[in-house]
């Protein structure tokens, strides 16, 4: 077994146990931070498949800031752990058709998927562009602009819900005491 | 094969070492210069002028009694301070103290690692840092432990954003996020302090917010919250705390002096290689003592104070810098300014 093999075998063991325990501890605090240590591991693996940007903005998005307040708001909820009901009918059969269609799906994506290495087209497109963080930004502001666009205004819609839902309502007769 | 990762091995150990020993010497360094700030001796009787004082400190803490309290969270209260420890030490990585030397026929690089994603690695593991505070806080069962983690990651969550933009206006002008190729485009004095004075200063403030250091020394302020996260904590571990405190505020001073001041460049640092490790460590140096000067000096701020300069005075100006940053990037390469004149 080559060393990277090594390498991509124990991060995926970790990834994957991080994921199971964080479905399975029945802590809020210590389900986030195997929340971390999977989007961490994950990280990893994208630095393995030579995808760095990718790897730096996984840790600092998802580990570094939504992560943390995550954290933020279960801290907040109290040490004692939420009780866990359901609220939808049901809810069980339904989690298991839903996982079930979209191991489907993915396997089917897999199955057809073609499988080519780091070759030809695309190293020489990084190469060109001057390394990976440009070929992606070439990509991404110029072909997928208008995704790139849209998803910014659905945080956008997302920012301004916050702050319709957070505003105080407005007072009708200011308060004289 | 095997040169190269002995010449890394070394750089690391080099790296590591001088770390640990500028954090032991920056806890004297700051009693002492606070001490003549508030008009009084400090530490002088341990050695000379003090010297071993860091040294007498370490033995000590190693001797404390090791406390944990019976209500904490056993397994992340025993995370917390190594995770304090570890992101600061990881981001030295990135950093390049100095011009390439030739050693017994070797180009060596003084640094360790010349990544692609440097500054985002950087800002990825400063983000990571928020967990030892938040997790020391919590996992310490202590009210005001929590309330002083609660604070910090606030706090270190409003001012990253700011750092983050602050920093994205150089980045835009070399096109790099390496950290070696930014000192480099500032060769010959060209110091992006002059052309970025405003990312500058958004920068220095957010580096005294991310390192928790005063004025925006929240999350401890002793008044209030005891000692804030650390409250609980003791001997060894208490000093983890600090260690990766100081030892951020030296990465943090570097990345500011790579990104900023120049680096290493400076006269005759092409010629002699050494010149420039002693130019980039007396920047750096310099910034220490900005810190000591600015805890001595400014009182700590009021905690909605501190979110509103966060979010509604340096996050618009740092956005609005890199929107001006952009104008001009783009009216260079298309040669805008051609056009005018």
């Amino acid at each position: 077994m080559s060393g990277a093999e090594l390498f991509f075998y124990v991060l995926a063991v970790l990834a994957i146990t991080s994921a199971l325990a964080m479905i399975f501890t029945p802590r809020p605090v210590y389900a986030v931070l195997f929340m971390v240590v999977n989007f961490v591991a994950v990280a990893l693996l994208y630095l393995q498949l030579e995808a760095p940007f990718l790897a730096a903005v996984q840790v600092l998005v998802y580990a570094g800031a939504i992560m943390v307040l995550f954290l933020f708001v279960v801290m907040l909820m109290g040490p004692a752990p939420a009780p866990l009901w359901e609220h939808i009918p049901a809810q069980r059969p339904l989690a298991l058709l839903f996982a079930v269609g979209l191991l489907g799906a993915l396997a089917t994506a897999i199955r057809k998927g073609a499988f080519t290495p780091l070759t030809g087209t695309m190293s020489s497109a990084i190469a060109t562009a001057g390394g990976q963080s440009q070929a992606l930004a070439e990509h991404l502001y110029n072909r997928y602009l208008l995704p790139f666009e849209l998803t910014s205004l659905i945080l956008l819609v997302g920012i301004v819900g916050a702050v319709v839902l957070a505003r105080l309502p407005r007072q009708k007769n200011p308060t004289t005491d | 094969m095997l040169a190269d990762f002995i010449e890394t091995i070394v750089k690391i150990l080099v790296v590591v070492v001088v770390l640990l020993t500028g954090f032991a010497y920056m806890t004297w360094f700051e009693r002492r210069v606070i001490a003549r700030l508030q008009v009084r001796i400090g530490p002088n009787r341990v050695g000379p002028e003090g010297l071993l004082q860091p040294l007498a400190d370490g033995v000590k803490l190693f001797f404390k009694e090791d406390i944990i309290p019976a209500e904490a969270d056993k397994a992340l209260y025993l995370l917390a301070p190594m995770l304090a420890v570890v992101p600061s030490l990881l981001a030295a990585a990135v950093l390049p103290f100095g011009p390439d030397v030739t050693l017994f026929g070797r180009t060596i690089h003084l640094y360790i690692a010349d990544i692609n994603i440097a500054l985002l690695y950087f800002l990825g593991l400063g983000s990571l840092g928020v967990y030892s505070v938040v997790l020391a806080g919590w996992a310490s069962n202590n009210k005001y432990a929590l309330l002083g983690g609660l604070r910090a990651s606030a706090q270190m969550i409003s001012y990253e954003l700011a750092m983050g933009l602050s920093v994205l206006a150089v980045v835009m002008l070399t096109g790099s996020f390496s950290l070696v190729d930014i000192v480099e485009a500032q060769a010959g004095g060209r110091w992006f302090v002059l052309m970025q004075p405003l990312a500058f200063i958004i920068f220095v403030i957010t580096m005294l917010a991310e390192t928790k250091r005063a004025p925006f020394d929240l999350p401890e302020a002793e008044q209030e919250l005891v000692a804030g996260f650390h409250t609980e904590y003791s001997g060894m571990k208490f000093a983890l705390f600090y260690m990766g405190e100081y030892i951020g505020m030296i990465v943090i001073s570097g990345v500011a002096v790579s990104l900023f001041l120049g680096g290493w460049q400076g006269p005759f640092a092409e010629q002699i290689p050494l010149l420039g490790v002693l130019y980039f460590f007396l920047k750096v140096a310099v910034f220490m003592f900005f810190f000591v000067w600015m805890r001595a000096t400014l009182p700590r701020l009021r905690y909605d104070r501190l979110m509103q300069l966060g979010w509604k005075v340096l996050l618009p100006l740092s956005l609005a810098n890199v929107v001006v940053t952009a104008l001009a990037v783009v009216a260079r390469d298309t040669g805008f300014f051609g056009l005018l004149g």
